[in-house]
C-alpha cells in the first residue's frame, strides 16, 4: 500500500545543534545533471586560467650582501633561518619571517666557498679561499664578546666545498681530495682521491649517510663510501658537473647539474645511463636542490633563471626570473617544501613560492576543497590542447627566449645530420645512440 | 727455464774456451818468468792440442790441475761431467746423515711448490677494492627499492612521513611533582585513597583484582560440569524435536497442536488471575501477531497450497475443510481482540458488531498488495457519476452475507463449497482489479482530454453490460500494454483505442460490481457456470490479436510518427492522477499550441535533414564545354548526349549514420571548432583510447558525486603541512633497522687491508 503524500521527517533537515552542518538534500540522478564532461572541461579551463592569473611566485628579496652570493644553507631545525656566504668572505644569517639580516660575520678573506650547518643546528661550518675551515656558533656572541669562530683549521690547499654528515660529528671537505674530518680533530680522519683534478663539491647522502658524492673539474662524478674509506665508482660526462644533490626520499638517486645546460638524474647503482636527462636551461646549470618531498628539484643557472623540474619529467614545470636577477649561483628548497631561495650574482637572495599560484596562509575547508578539485581537474584535462597551451605558457626574458629558439634550431640541425648520416651509410655502420647515453663518456670502476 | 739452460750451456762453452786459452796465457806468463827451456813444453802442448782436435768430444781426464778452476767457493760448476747440477746431487751426501732430515723435508716441500707471482700494482688493487666496495654498497641500497617503488606509486603521501603518535599518559606520570593542592582535589584524592580506588591505570580496584585471581579450582570445575549438562540437555531436546517433526501422522500433529493451544489458554487464564500485567503483555503480543497477520498473506488463499486445495475442494471433503480452517484461522488472527479490561456484559454485544463490521473492513484490506484503495476510489470517482454511489453499499453487505452462510457451513456442504469458491473468485477479481487500476492509471493520464473522448466515455458507461463479456480480453490487452516498451506507449493510439484506454479502470470496476451483483442474486451459481463464463470470454480474445499487430505496425511507421502533429508533445506529459492538475495542464497545452500555432517544427526538421543529406552527397562533375563541336550561344544548351558523355558520376559514399534514425541529424564532417579542444594523440601512460576516454568521462565534481566520493576523488597526491620540517626518509620510518654502528666508528676501526674475500676477488680478476 502506497500513500502518496508530502511528508517530511524533521530528522532529515533539523540540525541537532547549531554547530552542525546544514543538511542539503541533493538529487544525484544523472539525468538532472547532464553534460558532465563539457562542464568539467570548462571548469578545468577556468581553473587553468586562474592558476596563471594568480601565479605570482616572487615573495621577497633579501639584500645586504656587498658581493655576489656564493652559497646558501638551511637551518636544520628552524624554518625561518637561512645562512648565506658571499664572494667577499662575508657570511650573513637571515630571518625569513622578518626578512632581515640578523647577523653578519666577516668569515674569510676572499670567497666563502662553502657553508653548511651541523645537523643539530647549534653551529655551522664555512670554508673559504684562505685555505681555512671555520666552525661558528649559530647564536651570536654575547655582549662584549668578539665574533670569533669556535674552531679554525688551517689546511694546505684551498677548500672548495663542505658538507656535514646528517647524524654524526663528521664533515667532509673537498679541494684537491675529499677529506673527512672529525669535528674534534685538526687532521682529516681519512682522505680519498681518485684522479688529480680539483673537486668542486661534495655531498653526503641524507639517507644512507656513509655515502658521499663529489664532482670534479675533470668532468667526472665520483661516489665514495666513508665506512670503507674508498671511492666506489666514477662516471665521466661530456662536460663538467658543477654540483650534485641527493634525493632525500630515494637513497640511490641523485641529480647532477652540468655545464652542458642539462641536469642528469642518476641511479647510483647504474651510472652508465642516467634515469632522466632534464633539459630546459640555456646556459650552464650551477646549482641544484631537491624538494624535501623528493618529488621535484630546483636548479639555478647561469642563464639568470631558476627552474623547477619534476623528478620524472625531462622538461621543467616552472621557470622563475626577474629583470634584476643576474646569474643565479646557489639555490635551496626550504625544508617545509613551500619556498625556494636563490642567491645570485647581484648580491641578493630571493624568496619564491614553490607553487607559483598557491595561496599562502590558512585555507578554509571550502577553499581547500576547491583547490583540490581544481588541481584534479587540471590533471584530468592536462592533455587537452587549449588547457595544455595555457598551462605551459610562460613569459621569458628576450635573451632566454631567443636562445631557446637558437638552440632548438641547432639541435634540430644536429638531429637531421645524424639521421642523414644513418640514411646514407651502410646499415648498422653508424650506431644510433640514445639521448640518455649520448652525454656519458665512460664509467670507471 | 729454457733461457736458464741456455745461459748455462753458454757459460760451459766459454769455460771450455778458457781452458783452451788459459794455458797460453799461463805459458806467456811462464816465459816471462823462466825465459828459455820451455820451448819443449810448448811443443808438447801443441802436439797435444792437435791430437785433441782429432778426437771429437773426447772426455777429458778429470785431472785436477788447478783447484780454483773447478771448485770455487763462489760458484758451483758441473765442469767435467757436462751435466746440469740438480738438487738430488746435492742431497746425496745428506742421505746418509739422519740429523739433516728436517732440511730434507723442507727441501722436498720447496720442490713441490710453485713460485709466488709478483704482487699486482697499486692501481689494480685499488680498482678491485672499489669494485668490491661498490657491490657491497649497492646491496645495502637495494633494500630501499621496495620503499621507493611504493612511495612513487602511492595514491597519497603525507609529509612529514614519520608518524608522531600522541602519547596519552595520566598527568601523574607526566608531572612527577604534581600534587593535589586545592582543597577539592585533596578531598577527592582522600576519598579515592580511602576506598582504595585506583588513581591511575589499570582501572581495577584491589578487590576486583583479588576476585579475578580468586576463582578456585573447584568452582571452575563445577561451572564446567554445569555447562556440560546444559549442552547435553540441549542436544536431547533437539533430537526429540527432530524426531517429532518426522512423524507423518496428521492426527498426531493435530492433537499435539490442540493440546498446545489448550495449554497456552490455560496458562493465559492463570496468568490473568495471578499476574494481570503479564497477561496484558501477552495480549499485546497476540495483538501484534494479529497485525502482522493482517499485513501478511500467510493464511490467505494465494499460496500454492491453497490454490491446489481450491482445485481439490470440489471432490475432497477434507481439502475443503482444510481450506475453511485456514480461512477461519486467517479471520481469527485478523480479528481485533477485545481488551481484557472491558466489561463482561459488553462483550456479547461487541461480538455481534465484530461479526458485522470488521469483516467489511477486512475485505478492503485483503488487497493489501494492490494499489492504494483511496486512490482507487478517487480515480474511479472522477469519471464515475452518481450511479456508482448506489453500488458501493452493495459491496459492503455482501461479504457479511458470506459470513452468515459460512457460519452455517457444517450443515450445507454444497452451498458452502460454492461460497468458498465464490470467495476465492471474489478475492482474485479484487486483486486483478487493483492490478488493472495500476496499469490503467498512467494510461488514463496519458489520454488527451478531447471532448470527443468524453462523449465516448459516457456512451460506454451505458454499454457497461455488454462490456462484461469483453472483460477478459481487455485484461489481456492491459497486460500486453504493460509489456510494450515505453516508446510505443507514447505512440498515439488510434481512435478506437483511446476511449477504451480511458475507460478501463472505471469499466472494470463496474464489471466487478456487476459480477458481484450476480453473485449476490444467485448464490447457488455453480462452478461450471462460471467456467462457462470464462470459456465464453476467451474466444473474444483472439480476434483482437491480429488487430493489435496491425496497430503495432502502424505505430512503428516512422514517417507517420513524424508527421502526426504535436501528439508526441502530449504523450510526454507526466502521468498524474489529479484532475485539477489535468485541467491546468490542458490550459497550458492550449496556450502553447496557440503560441506556436504557425510553427511546424517537425516539417522544418525533416526539411533540414533532407538538405543536410543532399549537401553531404558527393556531387557529379559536369565537364561539358558548351559550343565545343557544335553550335553555341545564348539560349543554346549542349546536347543531352554530349552532357551524358562528359558527366563524371561521383561514387556513392558510405551510407549515412542517421539513415535509420528519423529524428536525428548526424553531422559526419569533422568540426574544426570542436577539434581545437580535442586531444589529437593518445597521451603517454594510456595504452588504448578507451582507457583515456573513460578517465575523461567519469566526473569528479561534487555535482555528480556524493560528498565522500568527491573527497576521495580529489585527494591531492602530496600533502605537506605548513610550517613542518620534512626530514629525509629514515630507515626507522619505514620499519627497517638502521645500523647501530656509527659511520665514524667504522672508519676508525677499518684500516685499509686486504681481506680474504678481496683476495678471492683479486684472483678472479687476474684470471679474467
Amino acid at each position: 500500500m502506497k500513500v502518496k503524500m508530502l511528508s517530511r521527517n524533521p530528522d532529515n533537515y533539523v540540525r541537532e545543534t547549531k554547530f552542525d552542518l546544514q543538511r542539503v538534500p541533493r538529487n544525484y540522478d544523472p539525468a538532472l545533471h547532464p553534460f558532465e564532461v563539457p562542464r568539467e572541461y570548462v571548469r578545468a579551463l577556468n581553473a587553468t586560467k586562474l592558476e596563471r592569473v594568480f601565479a605570482k611566485p616572487f615573495l621577497a628579496s633579501l639584500d645586504g650582501h656587498r658581493d655576489g652570493v656564493n652559497c646558501l644553507a638551511k637551518h636544520p631545525k628552524n624554518l625561518a633561518t637561512v645562512l648565506s656566504g658571499a664572494c667577499d668572505g662575508e657570511v650573513r644569517i637571515w630571518n625569513l619571517t622578518q626578512r632581515k639580516c640578523i647577523r653578519t660575520i666577516q668569515a674569510h678573506e676572499g670567497f666563502v666557498r662553502g657553508i653548511c650547518t651541523r645537523f643539530c643546528g647549534t653551529s655551522f661550518f664555512t670554508v673559504g679561499d684562505d685555505k681555512t675551515v671555520k666552525q661558528w656558533k649559530m647564536d651570536g656572541p654575547g655582549y662584549g664578546e668578539e665574533e670569533e669562530p669556535l674552531h679554525t683549521i688551517l689546511g694546505k690547499t684551498v677548500y672548495t666545498g663542505i658538507d656535514h654528515h646528517w647524524k654524526e660529528a663528521v664533515f667532509a671537505t673537498c679541494g684537491q681530495q675529499v677529506d673527512i674530518w672529525d669535528e674534534q680533530r685538526t687532521n682529516p680522519i681519512c682522505s680519498m682521491t681518485w684522479g688529480f683534478d680539483s673537486i668542486s663539491s661534495v655531498k653526503f647522502n641524507p639517507i644512507e649517510t656513509f655515502l658521499l658524492g663529489s664532482c670534479a673539474s675533470d668532468r667526472n662524478i665520483v661516489l665514495y663510501d666513508m665506512r670503507q674509506a674508498t671511492p666506489l665508482k666514477k662516471v665521466i660526462l661530456n662536460m663538467r658537473t658543477n654540483t650534485i644533490c641527493w634525493n632525500p626520499m630515494e637513497a640511490f638517486i641523485f641529480t647532477a647539474a652540468n655545464e652542458d645546460y642539462n641536469l642528469y638524474t642518476f641511479d647510483m647503482r647504474a651510472l652508465d645511463t642516467p634515469v632522466m636527462v632534464h633539459m630546459d636551461h640555456v646556459s650552464a646549470v650551477l646549482d641544484v636542490d631537491y624538494s624535501p618531498t623528493g618529488k621535484e628539484f630546483v636548479s639555478a643557472s647561469f642563464d639568470k633563471s631558476v627552474r623547477i623540474f619534476p623528478v620524472d619529467k625531462s622538461r621543467s614545470r616552472e621557470v622563475y626570473h626577474t629583470k634584476r636577477m643576474q646569474h643565479v649561483i646557489c639555490v635551496k628548497w626550504t625544508s617545509d617544501s613551500k619556498y625556494i631561495m636563490c642567491g645570485s650574482d647581484e648580491m641578493n637572495i630571493r624568496l619564491w613560492k614553490a607553487n607559483a599560484s598557491e595561496k599562502l596562509g590558512v585555507l578554509t575547508s571550502r577553499e581547500k576543497a576547491a583547490k583540490d578539485y581544481n588541481q584534479k581537474l587540471k590533471e584530468k584535462f592536462q592533455h587537452h590542447p587549449h588547457i595544455k597551451r595555457i598551462a605551459r605558457h610562460r613569459h621569458l626574458p628576450k635573451s632566454i627566449y631567443s636562445q631557446i629558439q637558437e638552440q632548438r634550431i641547432m639541435k634540430e640541425a644536429r638531429r637531421r645530420k645524424e639521421v642523414n648520416r644513418i640514411k646514407h651509410s651502410k646499415p648498422g655502420s653508424v650506431p644510433v645512440v640514445s639521448e640518455k647515453k649520448k652525454h656519458i663518456v665512460a664509467v670507471v670502476k | 727455464m729454457t733461457a736458464n739452460r741456455l745461459t748455462e750451456s753458454l757459460l760451459a762453452l766459454s769455460q771450455q774456451e778458457e781452458l783452451v786459452d788459459l794455458p797460453k796465457d799461463y805459458l806467456l806468463s811462464e816465459s816471462e818468468d823462466e825465459g828459455d827451456g820451455d820451448g819443449e813444453i810448448k811443443h808438447q802442448k801443441l802436439l797435444e792440442a792437435i791430437s785433441s782436435l782429432d778426437r771429437k768430444n773426447r772426455r777429458k781426464s778429470a785431472e785436477r790441475s788447478e783447484a780454483s778452476l773447478k771448485v770455487s767457493e763462489f760458484n758451483v760448476s758441473s765442469e767435467g761431467s757436462g751435466e746440469k747440477l740438480v738438487l738430488a746431487d746435492l742431497l746425496e751426501p745428506v742421505k746418509t746423515s739422519s740429523s739433516l732430515a728436517t732440511v730434507k723435508k723442507q727441501l722436498n716441500r720447496v720442490k713441490s711448490k710453485k713460485t709466488v707471482e709478483l704482487p699486482l700494482n697499486k692501481e689494480e688493487i685499488e680498482r678491485i677494492h672499489r669494485e668490491v666496495a661498490f657491490n657491497k654498497t649497492s646491496q645495502v641500497l637495494s633494500k630501499w627499492d621496495s620503499i621507493v617503488l611504493k612511495n612513487r606509486q602511492a595514491e597519497q603521501l603525507v609529509f612529514p612521513l614519520g608518524k608522531e603518535e600522541p602519547i596519552i599518559a595520566p598527568i601523574e606520570h607526566v608531572l612527577s611533582s604534581w600534587k593535589a593542592r586545592t582543597p577539592l582535589e585533596q578531598e577527592i584524592f582522600n576519598l579515592l585513597h580511602k576506598n582504595k580506588q585506583p588513581v591511575t591505570d589499570p582501572l581495577l580496584t584491589p578487590v576486583e583484582k583479588a576476585s579475578l585471581q580468586a576463582m578456585s579450582l573447584e568452582e571452575a570445575k563445577m561451572r564446567r560440569a554445569e555447562l556440560q549438562r546444559a549442552r547435553a540437555l540441549q542436544s536431547y531436546y533437539e533430537a526429540k524435536a527432530r524426531r517429532e517433526k518426522k512423524i507423518k501422522s496428521k492426527k498426531y500433529h493435530k492433537v499435539m497442536k490442540k493440546g498446545k493451544a489448550k495449554k497456552a489458554l490455560k496458562e493465559f487464564e492463570q496468568l490473568r488471575k495471578f499476574n494481570p500485567a503479564a497477561a496484558l503483555e501477552e495480549l499485546e503480543k497476540i495483538e501484534k501477531a494479529r497485525m502482522m497477520e493482517r499485513m501478511s498473506l500467510k493464511h490467505q488463499n494465494s499460496g500454492k497450497w491453497a490454490k491446489s486445495k481450491a482445485i481439490m475442494a470440489k471432490y475432497d471433503l477434507e481439502a475443503r475443510q482444510a481450506m475453511q480452517e485456514q480461512l477461519a484461522k486467517n479471520k481469527e488472527l485478523a480479528q481485533k481482540l477485545e481488551v481484557a479490561s472491558e466489561s463482561e456484559e459488553e462483550e456479547g454485544g461487541a461480538e455481534v458488531e465484530e461479526l458485522l463490521v470488521p469483516d467489511a473492513v477486512n475485505e478492503v484490506q485483503m488487497n493489501v498488495d494492490g494499489p492504494n484503495p483511496w486512490m482507487l476510489r478517487s480515480c474511479a470517482s472522477d469519471t464515475r457519476e452518481a450511479a456508482t454511489e448506489e453500488e458501493d453499499p452493495e459491496q459492503l453487505p455482501e461479504p457479511v452475507a458470506h459470513e452468515v452462510s459460512e457460519s452455517e457451513g457444517e450443515e450445507r456442504p454444497v452451498a458452502e463449497e460454492d461460497i468458498l469458491l465464490r470467495e476465492f473468485e471474489e478475492r482474485r477479481s479484487l486483486r486483478k482489479r487493483s492490478e488493472l487500476n495500476q496499469d490503467a492509471e498512467p494510461a488514463d493520464s496519458q489520454e488527451t482530454k478531447d471532448s470527443s473522448s468524453q462523449e465516448v466515455l459516457s456512451d460506454l458507461r451505458a454499454l457497461s453490460q455488454k462490456l462484461k463479456d469483453d472483460h477478459q480480453s481487455r485484461k489481456q490487452k492491459a497486460s500486453s500494454e504493460g509489456t510494450v516498451p515505453q516508446i510505443q506507449r507514447e505512440e498515439p493510439a488510434s481512435e478506437e483505442e483511446e476511449p477504451l484506454l480511458l475507460q478501463r479502470p472505471e469499466r472494470v470496476q463496474m464489471l466487478e460490481e456487476l459480477e458481484n451483483e450476480e453473485c449476490f442474486q444467485n448464490k447457488e451459481l455453480s462452478r461450471p457456470v462460471l467456467e462457462g463464463h470464462w470459456s465464453e470470454k476467451t474466444p473474444n480474445n483472439h480476434p483482437d490479436a491480429p488487430k493489435e499487430k496491425k496497430k503495432k505496425e502502424q505505430m512503428i511507421d516512422l514517417q507517420n510518427l513524424l508527421t502526426t502533429q504535436s501528439l508526441s508533445v502530449k504523450s510526454l506529459a507526466v502521468p498524474t492522477t489529479e484532475t485539477l492538475e489535468d485541467d491546468v495542464e490542458r490550459n497550458q497545452r492550449q496556450m502553447i499550441k496557440e503560441a506556436f500555432a504557425g510553427d511546424d517544427v517537425i516539417r522544418d526538421f525533416l526539411k533540414e535533414k533532407r538538405e543536410a543529406v543532399e549537401a553531404s552527397k558527393p556531387k557529379d562533375v559536369d565537364l561539358t564545354l558548351p559550343g565545343w563541336g557544335e553550335w553555341g550561344g545564348v539560349g543554346l544548351k549542349p546536347s543531352a548526349k554530349k552532357r551524358r558523355r562528359f558527366l563524371i558520376k561521383a561514387p556513392e559514399g558510405p551510407p549515412r549514420k542517421d539513415k535509420n534514425l528519423p529524428n536525428v541529424i548526424i553531422n559526419e564532417k569533422r568540426n574544426i571548432h570542436a577539434a581545437a579542444h580535442q586531444v589529437r594523440v593518445l597521451p603517454y601512460p594510456f595504452t588504448h583510447h578507451r582507457q583515456f576516454e573513460r578517465t575523461i568521462q567519469t566526473p569528479i565534481g561534487s555535482t555528480w558525486n556524493t560528498q565522500r566520493a568527491f573527497q576521495r576523488l580529489t585527494t591531492p597526491k602530496v600533502i605537506t603541512k605548513p610550517g613542518r620540517i620534512i626530514k629525509p626518509i629514515k630507515a626507522e620510518d619505514v620499519g627497517y633497522r638502521s645500523s647501530s654502528r656509527s659511520d665514524l666508528s667504522v672508519i676508525q676501526r677499518n684500516p685499509k687491508r686486504v681481506t680474504t674475500r678481496h683476495k678471492k676477488q683479486l684472483k678472479k680478476n687476474s684470471v679474467d
